[in-house]
Protein backbone atom coordinates (compact mmCIF):
# COMPACT_ATOMS: atom_id res chain seq x y z
CA UNK A 1 0.00 0.00 0.00
CA UNK A 2 2.00 3.18 -0.94
CA UNK A 3 0.74 6.51 -2.53
CA UNK A 4 -0.30 9.71 -0.60
CA UNK A 5 -3.83 8.37 0.98
CA UNK A 6 -3.20 10.10 4.44
CA UNK A 7 -6.88 8.45 5.61
CA UNK A 8 -5.97 4.87 4.83
CA UNK A 9 -5.50 2.80 8.19
CA UNK A 10 -1.82 2.42 8.97
CA UNK A 11 -0.20 -0.45 7.61
CA UNK A 12 2.30 -3.14 9.61
CA UNK A 13 4.95 -1.07 8.20
CA UNK A 14 3.66 2.49 9.37
CA UNK A 15 3.71 0.70 12.74
CA UNK A 16 7.07 -0.53 12.54
CA UNK A 17 7.74 3.13 11.61
CA UNK A 18 6.64 4.58 14.53
CA UNK A 19 7.73 1.97 16.87
CA UNK A 20 11.25 2.67 15.37
CA UNK A 21 10.98 6.74 15.93
CA UNK A 22 9.70 5.86 19.53
CA UNK A 23 13.27 4.31 19.75
CA UNK A 24 14.74 7.83 19.52
CA UNK A 25 11.87 9.86 21.71
CA UNK A 26 14.03 11.54 24.59
CA UNK A 27 17.89 11.06 23.18
CA UNK A 28 18.38 14.12 23.18
CA UNK A 29 21.19 16.14 21.03
CA UNK A 30 22.49 12.91 19.76
CA UNK A 31 23.11 10.83 16.38
CA UNK A 32 20.38 8.45 15.06
CA UNK A 33 22.09 5.80 13.20
CA UNK A 34 19.30 4.02 11.71
CA UNK A 35 20.21 0.77 9.62
CA UNK A 36 17.71 -0.12 7.82
CA UNK A 37 14.52 1.65 5.20
CA UNK A 38 11.92 1.17 8.40
CA UNK A 39 14.46 2.66 11.01
CA UNK A 40 15.91 5.45 8.23
CA UNK A 41 12.23 6.51 7.73
CA UNK A 42 11.26 6.49 11.90
CA UNK A 43 14.51 8.46 12.36
CA UNK A 44 13.07 11.17 10.28
CA UNK A 45 10.08 11.13 12.07
CA UNK A 46 11.40 11.58 15.14
CA UNK A 47 13.46 14.35 14.47
CA UNK A 48 10.33 15.89 12.27
CA UNK A 49 8.08 15.40 15.20
CA UNK A 50 9.07 14.70 19.00
CA UNK A 51 12.65 14.78 18.88
CA UNK A 52 13.95 17.74 16.71
CA UNK A 53 17.53 17.99 18.20
CA UNK A 54 18.83 14.33 16.89
CA UNK A 55 21.51 14.41 14.53
CA UNK A 56 21.10 12.44 11.21
CA UNK A 57 23.39 11.56 8.44
CA UNK A 58 23.23 11.46 4.62
CA UNK A 59 24.22 7.52 5.02
CA UNK A 60 27.94 9.09 4.21
CA UNK A 61 29.84 11.89 5.79
CA UNK A 62 27.05 14.48 6.11
CA UNK A 63 25.46 15.39 8.61
CA UNK A 64 22.05 17.12 7.20
CA UNK A 65 20.43 20.16 8.20
CA UNK A 66 17.05 19.44 6.95
CA UNK A 67 15.30 16.02 6.56
CA UNK A 68 14.61 15.13 2.93
CA UNK A 69 12.57 12.19 1.64
CA UNK A 70 14.50 9.12 1.75
CA UNK A 71 16.85 8.75 -1.03
CA UNK A 72 17.07 12.32 -1.69
CA UNK A 73 19.84 14.72 -1.78
CA UNK A 74 19.52 16.93 1.89
CA UNK A 75 19.31 20.68 0.81
CA UNK A 76 21.37 21.69 3.87
CA UNK A 77 24.45 20.57 5.40
CA UNK A 78 25.09 20.92 8.79
CA UNK A 79 28.29 18.98 9.54
CA UNK A 80 31.01 16.93 8.62
CA UNK A 81 31.28 13.33 9.91
CA UNK A 82 33.73 10.87 7.91
CA UNK A 83 34.35 7.28 9.45
CA UNK A 84 36.91 8.33 11.40
CA UNK A 85 34.81 10.64 13.44
CA UNK A 86 31.83 8.56 12.94
CA UNK A 87 34.08 5.55 14.87
CA UNK A 88 35.15 8.10 17.82
CA UNK A 89 31.71 9.66 18.51
CA UNK A 90 30.41 6.21 19.24
CA UNK A 91 32.67 5.74 21.76
CA UNK A 92 31.46 9.12 23.16
CA UNK A 93 27.85 7.77 23.45
CA UNK A 94 26.39 10.56 21.64
CA UNK A 95 24.67 7.86 19.56
CA UNK A 96 21.89 5.76 19.62
CA UNK A 97 22.17 3.24 16.73
CA UNK A 98 19.47 0.89 15.54
CA UNK A 99 21.16 -2.22 13.38
CA UNK A 100 20.16 -5.57 12.31
CA UNK A 101 20.60 -8.82 12.92
CA UNK A 102 20.74 -12.38 11.43
CA UNK A 103 19.97 -13.50 14.76
CA UNK A 104 19.29 -12.43 17.88
CA UNK A 105 19.40 -14.73 21.36
CA UNK A 106 17.22 -13.92 24.27
CA UNK A 107 19.54 -12.17 26.05
CA UNK A 108 20.34 -9.72 22.83
CA UNK A 109 23.82 -11.16 21.04
CA UNK A 110 23.80 -10.16 17.91
CA UNK A 111 25.22 -12.01 14.78
CA UNK A 112 25.52 -9.78 11.49
CA UNK A 113 29.12 -11.73 10.80
CA UNK A 114 28.28 -15.50 9.45
CA UNK A 115 26.23 -18.15 9.82
CA UNK A 116 27.64 -21.87 11.11
CA UNK A 117 31.24 -22.28 12.87
CA UNK A 118 33.26 -19.67 12.34
CA UNK A 119 35.98 -21.09 10.99
CA UNK A 120 34.82 -22.49 7.64
CA UNK A 121 31.14 -21.11 8.08
CA UNK A 122 27.80 -22.18 6.02
CA UNK A 123 26.86 -18.66 5.08
CA UNK A 124 29.19 -15.75 5.30
CA UNK A 125 27.41 -12.82 6.09
CA UNK A 126 29.15 -9.16 6.58
CA UNK A 127 31.58 -9.88 9.35
CA UNK A 128 31.40 -8.28 12.68
CA UNK A 129 31.32 -4.65 11.68
CA UNK A 130 31.21 -2.14 14.05
CA UNK A 131 28.15 -4.12 16.06
CA UNK A 132 31.38 -4.80 18.98
CA UNK A 133 32.29 -0.93 19.75
CA UNK A 134 28.45 -0.27 18.91
CA UNK A 135 27.10 -2.05 21.93
CA UNK A 136 29.64 -1.33 24.19
CA UNK A 137 29.71 2.29 23.99
CA UNK A 138 26.99 3.85 22.75
CA UNK A 139 22.78 2.68 23.32
CA UNK A 140 22.23 0.09 21.03
CA UNK A 141 18.59 -1.23 19.43
CA UNK A 142 17.67 -3.68 16.78
CA UNK A 143 15.52 -3.80 13.62
CA UNK A 144 14.11 -7.37 12.52
CA UNK A 145 11.54 -6.65 9.24
CA UNK A 146 11.31 -10.55 9.26
CA UNK A 147 10.69 -12.01 12.77
CA UNK A 148 11.53 -15.65 12.53
CA UNK A 149 13.39 -18.70 14.43
CA UNK A 150 16.16 -18.55 12.46
CA UNK A 151 16.80 -14.75 13.47
CA UNK A 152 15.49 -14.99 17.23
CA UNK A 153 17.95 -17.98 18.33
CA UNK A 154 18.90 -19.67 21.42
CA UNK A 155 22.66 -19.13 21.08
CA UNK A 156 23.72 -17.05 18.32
CA UNK A 157 26.88 -18.46 16.41
CA UNK A 158 29.06 -15.52 16.77
CA UNK A 159 29.01 -13.07 19.07
CA UNK A 160 29.10 -9.53 17.35
CA UNK A 161 26.87 -6.87 19.04
CA UNK A 162 27.30 -8.06 22.96
CA UNK A 163 24.06 -9.02 24.80
CA UNK A 164 23.42 -8.78 28.81
CA UNK A 165 24.88 -12.21 29.78
CA UNK A 166 27.99 -11.87 27.71
CA UNK A 167 28.73 -8.36 29.06
CA UNK A 168 28.11 -8.75 32.26
CA UNK A 169 30.44 -12.05 32.09
CA UNK A 170 33.55 -9.82 30.79
CA UNK A 171 33.01 -7.47 33.55
CA UNK A 172 32.58 -4.01 34.22
CA UNK A 173 34.68 -2.35 31.47
CA UNK A 174 31.87 -4.11 29.25
CA UNK A 175 28.63 -3.54 31.06
CA UNK A 176 29.74 0.55 31.72
CA UNK A 177 28.58 2.12 28.79
CA UNK A 178 26.29 -0.94 27.55
CA UNK A 179 22.85 -0.46 27.11
CA UNK A 180 20.17 -2.19 24.83
CA UNK A 181 16.96 -0.15 24.92
CA UNK A 182 14.93 -2.75 22.61
CA UNK A 183 14.08 -4.39 19.48
CA UNK A 184 11.49 -3.78 16.46
CA UNK A 185 10.27 -6.26 14.67
CA UNK A 186 7.47 -6.75 12.36
CA UNK A 187 5.42 -8.59 15.04
CA UNK A 188 6.10 -6.53 17.94
CA UNK A 189 8.19 -4.09 20.14
CA UNK A 190 10.80 -6.18 22.68
CA UNK A 191 12.78 -4.88 25.48
CA UNK A 192 14.69 -6.24 28.05
CA UNK A 193 12.89 -5.49 31.27
CA UNK A 194 13.31 -8.69 33.28
CA UNK A 195 15.31 -9.78 36.22
CA UNK A 196 17.48 -11.55 34.43
CA UNK A 197 17.25 -9.27 31.71
CA UNK A 198 16.61 -11.88 29.05
CA UNK A 199 13.71 -10.63 26.21
CA UNK A 200 10.33 -9.82 26.94
CA UNK A 201 7.17 -8.50 24.71
CA UNK A 202 6.68 -5.39 25.07
CA UNK A 203 4.24 -4.57 23.00
CA UNK A 204 2.29 -6.34 19.89
CA UNK A 205 1.36 -4.77 16.43
CA UNK A 206 -2.32 -4.41 16.12
CA UNK A 207 -3.40 -8.16 14.32
CA UNK A 208 -0.61 -10.26 15.64
CA UNK A 209 -0.86 -12.71 18.66
CA UNK A 210 1.17 -13.74 21.46
CA UNK A 211 1.06 -17.08 19.61
CA UNK A 212 2.15 -15.63 16.79
CA UNK A 213 4.86 -14.55 18.37
CA UNK A 214 6.00 -16.85 20.36
CA UNK A 215 6.13 -19.75 16.98
CA UNK A 216 8.31 -17.24 15.45
CA UNK A 217 10.93 -16.99 18.40
CA UNK A 218 13.83 -19.35 18.73
CA UNK A 219 13.60 -19.26 22.72
CA UNK A 220 11.44 -18.77 25.61
CA UNK A 221 10.27 -15.65 25.24
CA UNK A 222 9.08 -13.55 28.15
CA UNK A 223 5.30 -12.22 27.86
CA UNK A 224 3.76 -10.04 30.60
CA UNK A 225 0.06 -10.76 31.73
CA UNK A 226 -1.19 -7.86 29.87
CA UNK A 227 0.80 -6.97 26.23
CA UNK A 228 -0.51 -3.78 24.99
CA UNK A 229 -0.65 -2.94 21.56
CA UNK A 230 2.04 -0.80 19.48
CA UNK A 231 0.82 3.15 19.43
CA UNK A 232 -0.69 3.80 16.71
CA UNK A 233 0.60 6.70 14.64
CA UNK A 234 -1.13 9.91 14.86
CA UNK A 235 -2.44 11.52 11.40
CA UNK A 236 0.45 13.90 11.25
CA UNK A 237 2.47 11.03 11.42
CA UNK A 238 0.49 9.47 8.78
CA UNK A 239 0.72 12.34 6.77
CA UNK A 240 4.63 13.19 7.35
CA UNK A 241 5.42 9.42 6.52
CA UNK A 242 3.35 9.07 3.32
CA UNK A 243 4.10 12.09 2.00
CA UNK A 244 6.77 13.53 2.64
CA UNK A 245 9.54 10.99 4.17
CA UNK A 246 8.85 7.98 2.06
CA UNK A 247 6.59 9.23 -0.57
CA UNK A 248 7.84 6.08 -2.86
CA UNK A 249 6.14 3.51 -0.24
CA UNK A 250 9.66 1.92 0.34
CA UNK A 251 8.71 0.34 3.59
CA UNK A 252 6.16 -1.56 2.50
CA UNK A 253 9.45 -3.66 0.32
CA UNK A 254 10.91 -4.26 4.03
CA UNK A 255 7.73 -5.10 5.37
CA UNK A 256 4.98 -6.83 3.64
CA UNK A 257 1.35 -5.65 4.53
CA UNK B 1 62.94 20.25 -5.48
CA UNK B 2 61.95 17.29 -3.91
CA UNK B 3 61.93 13.92 -6.43
CA UNK B 4 59.50 12.89 -9.08
CA UNK B 5 57.95 9.81 -7.49
CA UNK B 6 55.77 9.18 -10.19
CA UNK B 7 56.08 5.78 -12.26
CA UNK B 8 53.48 2.86 -13.57
CA UNK B 9 51.01 0.74 -12.04
CA UNK B 10 53.23 -2.42 -12.71
CA UNK B 11 56.28 -0.65 -11.16
CA UNK B 12 54.21 -0.19 -7.82
CA UNK B 13 53.87 -4.32 -8.06
CA UNK B 14 57.28 -4.83 -9.55
CA UNK B 15 58.22 -3.49 -6.08
CA UNK B 16 55.47 -5.48 -4.07
CA UNK B 17 56.98 -9.43 -2.86
CA UNK B 18 54.91 -12.51 -2.20
CA UNK B 19 54.12 -13.17 1.46
CA UNK B 20 53.88 -9.32 2.36
CA UNK B 21 51.66 -7.33 4.56
CA UNK B 22 49.97 -4.81 2.32
CA UNK B 23 47.16 -2.69 3.39
CA UNK B 24 44.64 -0.84 0.73
CA UNK B 25 43.11 2.14 1.40
CA UNK B 26 39.14 3.23 0.50
CA UNK B 27 36.16 1.55 2.03
CA UNK B 28 34.10 -0.96 0.82
CA UNK B 29 33.41 0.12 -2.70
CA UNK B 30 34.09 3.69 -2.47
CA UNK B 31 37.49 4.82 -3.72
CA UNK B 32 39.17 1.79 -3.58
CA UNK B 33 42.96 1.70 -5.43
CA UNK B 34 41.79 -0.62 -8.50
CA UNK B 35 44.07 -0.01 -11.12
CA UNK B 36 46.37 -1.62 -8.71
CA UNK B 37 44.84 -4.10 -7.58
CA UNK B 38 44.49 -4.80 -11.19
CA UNK B 39 48.00 -4.59 -11.65
CA UNK B 40 48.89 -6.85 -8.66
CA UNK B 41 46.22 -9.63 -10.26
CA UNK B 42 48.30 -9.90 -13.31
CA UNK B 43 51.90 -10.21 -11.35
CA UNK B 44 52.97 -13.26 -9.23
CA UNK B 45 52.75 -11.93 -6.32
CA UNK B 46 50.61 -13.71 -3.70
CA UNK B 47 50.62 -15.18 -0.01
CA UNK B 48 49.63 -11.63 1.28
CA UNK B 49 48.17 -10.76 4.37
CA UNK B 50 45.79 -8.03 3.27
CA UNK B 51 44.34 -5.30 6.26
CA UNK B 52 41.19 -3.77 4.29
CA UNK B 53 38.11 -2.30 4.79
CA UNK B 54 36.97 -4.93 2.67
CA UNK B 55 35.36 -4.48 -0.79
CA UNK B 56 35.83 -5.73 -4.62
CA UNK B 57 39.75 -5.08 -3.71
CA UNK B 58 39.51 -8.08 -1.07
CA UNK B 59 37.27 -10.56 -3.38
CA UNK B 60 39.34 -9.88 -6.55
CA UNK B 61 42.42 -10.85 -4.13
CA UNK B 62 40.83 -13.65 -2.73
CA UNK B 63 39.06 -14.74 -5.08
CA UNK B 64 42.72 -15.30 -7.25
CA UNK B 65 44.14 -17.23 -4.14
CA UNK B 66 46.41 -14.14 -3.63
CA UNK B 67 44.90 -14.09 0.05
CA UNK B 68 46.87 -16.01 3.13
CA UNK B 69 45.75 -14.18 6.08
CA UNK B 70 42.61 -11.41 5.58
CA UNK B 71 42.55 -8.57 8.31
CA UNK B 72 39.16 -7.13 8.46
CA UNK B 73 35.93 -6.24 9.81
CA UNK B 74 33.48 -7.08 6.71
CA UNK B 75 33.34 -6.77 2.93
CA UNK B 76 30.71 -5.64 1.23
CA UNK B 77 29.96 -3.87 -1.93
CA UNK B 78 27.44 -1.44 -0.19
CA UNK B 79 24.89 -1.29 -2.87
CA UNK B 80 25.33 -5.16 -2.82
CA UNK B 81 25.28 -5.94 0.44
CA UNK B 82 28.12 -8.96 -0.03
CA UNK B 83 30.83 -9.72 -1.60
CA UNK B 84 30.68 -12.57 -3.75
CA UNK B 85 34.05 -13.52 -3.65
CA UNK B 86 34.65 -13.14 -0.30
CA UNK B 87 31.56 -14.99 0.52
CA UNK B 88 32.68 -17.79 -1.66
CA UNK B 89 36.29 -17.85 -0.10
CA UNK B 90 35.15 -17.86 2.97
CA UNK B 91 33.23 -20.35 2.50
CA UNK B 92 35.85 -22.91 0.97
CA UNK B 93 38.17 -22.00 3.80
CA UNK B 94 40.60 -20.23 1.03
CA UNK B 95 41.81 -17.97 3.39
CA UNK B 96 42.52 -17.30 6.74
CA UNK B 97 40.45 -15.00 8.55
CA UNK B 98 41.05 -12.33 11.28
CA UNK B 99 38.37 -10.66 12.30
CA UNK B 100 38.35 -7.14 14.08
CA UNK B 101 36.07 -4.43 14.55
CA UNK B 102 35.69 -1.93 12.59
CA UNK B 103 37.29 0.82 15.02
CA UNK B 104 39.57 -1.86 16.66
CA UNK B 105 41.26 -1.70 12.81
CA UNK B 106 41.33 1.84 13.24
CA UNK B 107 43.37 1.53 16.17
CA UNK B 108 45.75 -0.75 15.12
CA UNK B 109 46.90 1.22 12.52
CA UNK B 110 46.80 4.41 14.35
CA UNK B 111 49.12 2.19 16.87
CA UNK B 112 51.08 1.82 13.79
CA UNK B 113 51.65 5.15 12.81
CA UNK B 114 52.19 6.34 16.06
CA UNK B 115 55.09 2.99 16.68
CA UNK B 116 53.18 1.87 19.50
CA UNK B 117 52.65 -1.53 20.11
CA UNK B 118 48.72 -1.67 20.95
CA UNK B 119 45.91 1.25 22.00
CA UNK B 120 43.57 -0.18 24.01
CA UNK B 121 40.10 0.04 23.41
CA UNK B 122 36.48 -0.78 25.03
CA UNK B 123 35.70 -2.49 21.40
CA UNK B 124 35.74 -6.44 21.32
CA UNK B 125 35.27 -6.89 24.81
CA UNK B 126 32.59 -9.50 25.25
CA UNK B 127 32.25 -10.28 22.12
CA UNK B 128 33.47 -12.84 19.93
CA UNK B 129 36.04 -11.31 18.27
CA UNK B 130 37.87 -12.51 21.68
CA UNK B 131 37.11 -15.78 20.75
CA UNK B 132 38.30 -16.47 17.13
CA UNK B 133 41.25 -14.35 17.76
CA UNK B 134 42.76 -16.13 20.57
CA UNK B 135 45.90 -13.93 20.26
CA UNK B 136 44.35 -10.70 21.38
CA UNK B 137 45.10 -9.84 25.03
CA UNK B 138 43.85 -7.15 27.32
CA UNK B 139 45.40 -4.44 29.45
CA UNK B 140 44.44 -2.89 33.04
CA UNK B 141 44.39 0.75 33.15
CA UNK B 142 47.14 1.49 35.87
CA UNK B 143 45.23 4.75 37.41
CA UNK B 144 42.68 3.72 39.48
CA UNK B 145 39.78 2.84 37.69
CA UNK B 146 41.64 -0.13 36.76
CA UNK B 147 39.45 -0.81 33.50
CA UNK B 148 40.16 -3.86 31.81
CA UNK B 149 40.45 -2.96 28.08
CA UNK B 150 41.37 -4.68 24.60
CA UNK B 151 44.61 -3.95 23.62
CA UNK B 152 44.52 -3.70 20.06
CA UNK B 153 48.33 -4.94 18.65
CA UNK B 154 49.57 -2.28 15.70
CA UNK B 155 48.60 -3.06 12.41
CA UNK B 156 51.97 -2.37 10.90
CA UNK B 157 51.98 -2.83 6.76
CA UNK B 158 54.86 -3.52 4.53
CA UNK B 159 53.20 -1.71 1.89
CA UNK B 160 50.11 0.27 1.38
CA UNK B 161 48.04 0.89 -1.88
CA UNK B 162 45.41 4.08 -1.58
CA UNK B 163 43.66 5.86 -4.39
CA UNK B 164 42.91 9.75 -4.45
CA UNK B 165 41.77 12.21 -7.04
CA UNK B 166 44.77 14.31 -7.06
CA UNK B 167 48.35 14.02 -6.48
CA UNK B 168 51.66 15.73 -7.22
CA UNK B 169 55.25 14.26 -8.44
CA UNK B 170 56.16 14.20 -5.14
CA UNK B 171 53.53 12.21 -2.91
CA UNK B 172 51.52 15.06 -2.15
CA UNK B 173 47.80 13.59 -2.34
CA UNK B 174 44.79 15.34 -2.25
CA UNK B 175 40.97 14.07 -1.62
CA UNK B 176 38.27 15.92 -3.13
CA UNK B 177 35.28 13.67 -1.68
CA UNK B 178 33.31 13.67 1.36
CA UNK B 179 35.48 11.65 3.34
CA UNK B 180 39.24 10.85 3.55
CA UNK B 181 38.51 6.88 4.64
CA UNK B 182 41.60 5.83 6.36
CA UNK B 183 44.00 6.65 3.74
CA UNK B 184 46.61 8.42 5.93
CA UNK B 185 46.62 6.35 8.12
CA UNK B 186 47.18 2.95 6.17
CA UNK B 187 50.60 5.22 4.17
CA UNK B 188 51.63 6.11 7.31
CA UNK B 189 51.15 2.82 9.17
CA UNK B 190 53.60 1.55 6.06
CA UNK B 191 56.84 0.95 5.18
CA UNK B 192 56.24 2.19 1.66
CA UNK B 193 53.52 3.42 0.54
CA UNK B 194 51.57 3.80 -3.45
CA UNK B 195 49.37 6.57 -4.16
CA UNK B 196 47.42 6.18 -7.61
CA UNK B 197 45.30 9.11 -8.69
CA UNK B 198 42.55 10.54 -11.11
CA UNK B 199 45.51 12.99 -11.89
CA UNK B 200 48.88 14.38 -11.10
CA UNK B 201 49.02 17.61 -10.99
CA UNK B 202 51.84 20.23 -10.51
CA UNK B 203 52.07 21.28 -6.47
CA UNK B 204 50.85 24.90 -7.62
CA UNK B 205 47.49 23.55 -8.65
CA UNK B 206 46.24 21.68 -5.53
CA UNK B 207 44.85 24.42 -3.82
CA UNK B 208 43.74 26.36 -7.11
CA UNK B 209 40.35 25.06 -6.06
CA UNK B 210 40.12 23.10 -2.37
CA UNK B 211 41.12 23.99 0.81
CA UNK B 212 44.48 22.42 2.28
CA UNK B 213 42.72 20.18 4.74
CA UNK B 214 41.92 18.23 1.12
CA UNK B 215 45.81 17.85 1.13
CA UNK B 216 45.55 14.20 2.79
CA UNK B 217 49.22 12.73 2.21
CA UNK B 218 51.91 14.33 2.79
CA UNK B 219 55.00 13.33 0.65
CA UNK B 220 57.56 11.93 3.18
CA UNK B 221 54.59 8.97 3.56
CA UNK B 222 54.52 8.19 -0.11
CA UNK B 223 56.97 6.45 -2.14
CA UNK B 224 55.33 6.09 -5.37
CA UNK B 225 52.44 7.49 -7.27
CA UNK B 226 50.81 6.48 -10.16
CA UNK B 227 48.27 8.53 -12.51
CA UNK B 228 45.69 6.10 -12.81
CA UNK B 229 42.61 8.04 -14.65
CA UNK B 230 39.62 6.04 -13.44
CA UNK B 231 41.61 3.66 -11.42
CA UNK B 232 39.08 3.55 -8.74
CA UNK B 233 36.56 2.16 -10.99
CA UNK B 234 33.77 0.30 -10.89
CA UNK B 235 34.12 1.80 -7.14
CA UNK B 236 33.12 5.24 -6.37
CA UNK B 237 35.91 8.50 -6.64
CA UNK B 238 33.98 11.16 -5.91
CA UNK B 239 33.79 14.31 -6.59
CA UNK B 240 35.30 12.66 -10.12
CA UNK B 241 32.76 9.81 -10.53
CA UNK B 242 30.45 8.04 -8.56
CA UNK B 243 30.03 4.03 -8.37
CA UNK B 244 29.72 2.43 -11.59
CA UNK B 245 26.63 0.69 -10.45
CA UNK B 246 25.53 -1.05 -13.50
CA UNK B 247 29.15 -2.65 -13.94
CA UNK B 248 29.07 -3.52 -10.14
CA UNK B 249 25.90 -5.57 -10.74
CA UNK B 250 27.37 -7.36 -13.74
CA UNK B 251 30.45 -8.20 -11.41
CA UNK B 252 28.09 -9.51 -8.71
CA UNK B 253 26.05 -11.73 -10.69
CA UNK B 254 29.00 -13.26 -12.47
CA UNK B 255 31.19 -13.65 -9.35
CA UNK B 256 28.60 -15.81 -8.21
CA UNK B 257 28.26 -18.20 -11.44
CA UNK B 258 31.52 -19.96 -12.30
CA UNK B 259 31.15 -20.02 -15.98
CA UNK B 260 29.89 -16.69 -15.84
CA UNK B 261 32.93 -15.46 -14.08
CA UNK B 262 35.34 -17.18 -16.74
CA UNK B 263 33.67 -15.02 -18.93
CA UNK B 264 34.47 -12.09 -17.12
CA UNK B 265 37.42 -12.70 -16.38
CA UNK B 266 38.76 -13.55 -20.14
CA UNK B 267 36.47 -10.11 -21.17
CA UNK B 268 37.76 -7.78 -18.51
CA UNK B 269 40.56 -9.37 -16.32
CA UNK B 270 42.76 -10.58 -19.22
CA UNK B 271 44.74 -7.42 -20.83
CA UNK B 272 46.07 -4.29 -19.16
CA UNK B 273 44.62 -1.38 -18.39
CA UNK B 274 44.22 -0.09 -21.25
CA UNK B 275 41.94 -3.16 -22.25
CA UNK B 276 39.94 -3.11 -18.91
CA UNK B 277 38.96 0.37 -19.86
CA UNK B 278 38.33 -0.21 -23.76
CA UNK B 279 36.50 -3.10 -22.43
CA UNK B 280 34.01 -1.00 -20.20
CA UNK B 281 33.51 1.43 -22.01
CA UNK B 282 32.06 -1.52 -24.66
CA UNK B 283 30.09 -2.98 -21.96
CA UNK B 284 28.58 0.37 -21.25
CA UNK B 285 27.61 0.60 -25.41
CA UNK B 286 25.82 -2.91 -25.29
CA UNK B 287 24.47 -1.31 -22.04
CA UNK B 288 22.95 1.68 -23.33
Amino acid sequence: MTGTDTTAAPTRAEYCVVACAEAWRDAGEVLASPMGTVPMIGARLAKRTFAPDLLLTDGEALLIGDVPAIGAAPAIVEGWLPYRQHLALVTTGRRHVMMGASQLDRYGNQNISCIGDWERPRRQLLGVRGAPVNSLNNPTSYWVPRHSARVFVERVDMVCGVGHDRAAAAGPSATRYHRLPGVVTDLGVFDFETPDRGMRLRSLHPGVTVEQVREATGFALAVPEEVPYTRDPTAEELRLIREEIDPRGLRDREVRA
Amino acid sequence: MSKDKTMTAEEVVGRLRSGMTIGIGGWGSRRKPMALVRALLRSDVTDLTVVSYGGPDVGLLADAGRIRTLVTAFATLDSVPLEPHFVAARQRGAFELVELDEAMMMWGLTAAVHRLPFMPVRAGLASDVMTVNPSLRTVTSPYGDREELVAVPALRLDAALVHLNRADPHGNGQYLGPDPYFDDLFCEAAETAYVSCERIVDTSELLKDAGPQTLLLKRAFVDGVVEAPNGAHFTSCVPDYDRDEAFQRHYAEAARDPEAWREFTARFLSGDEDAYRAAVAAFHGEEA
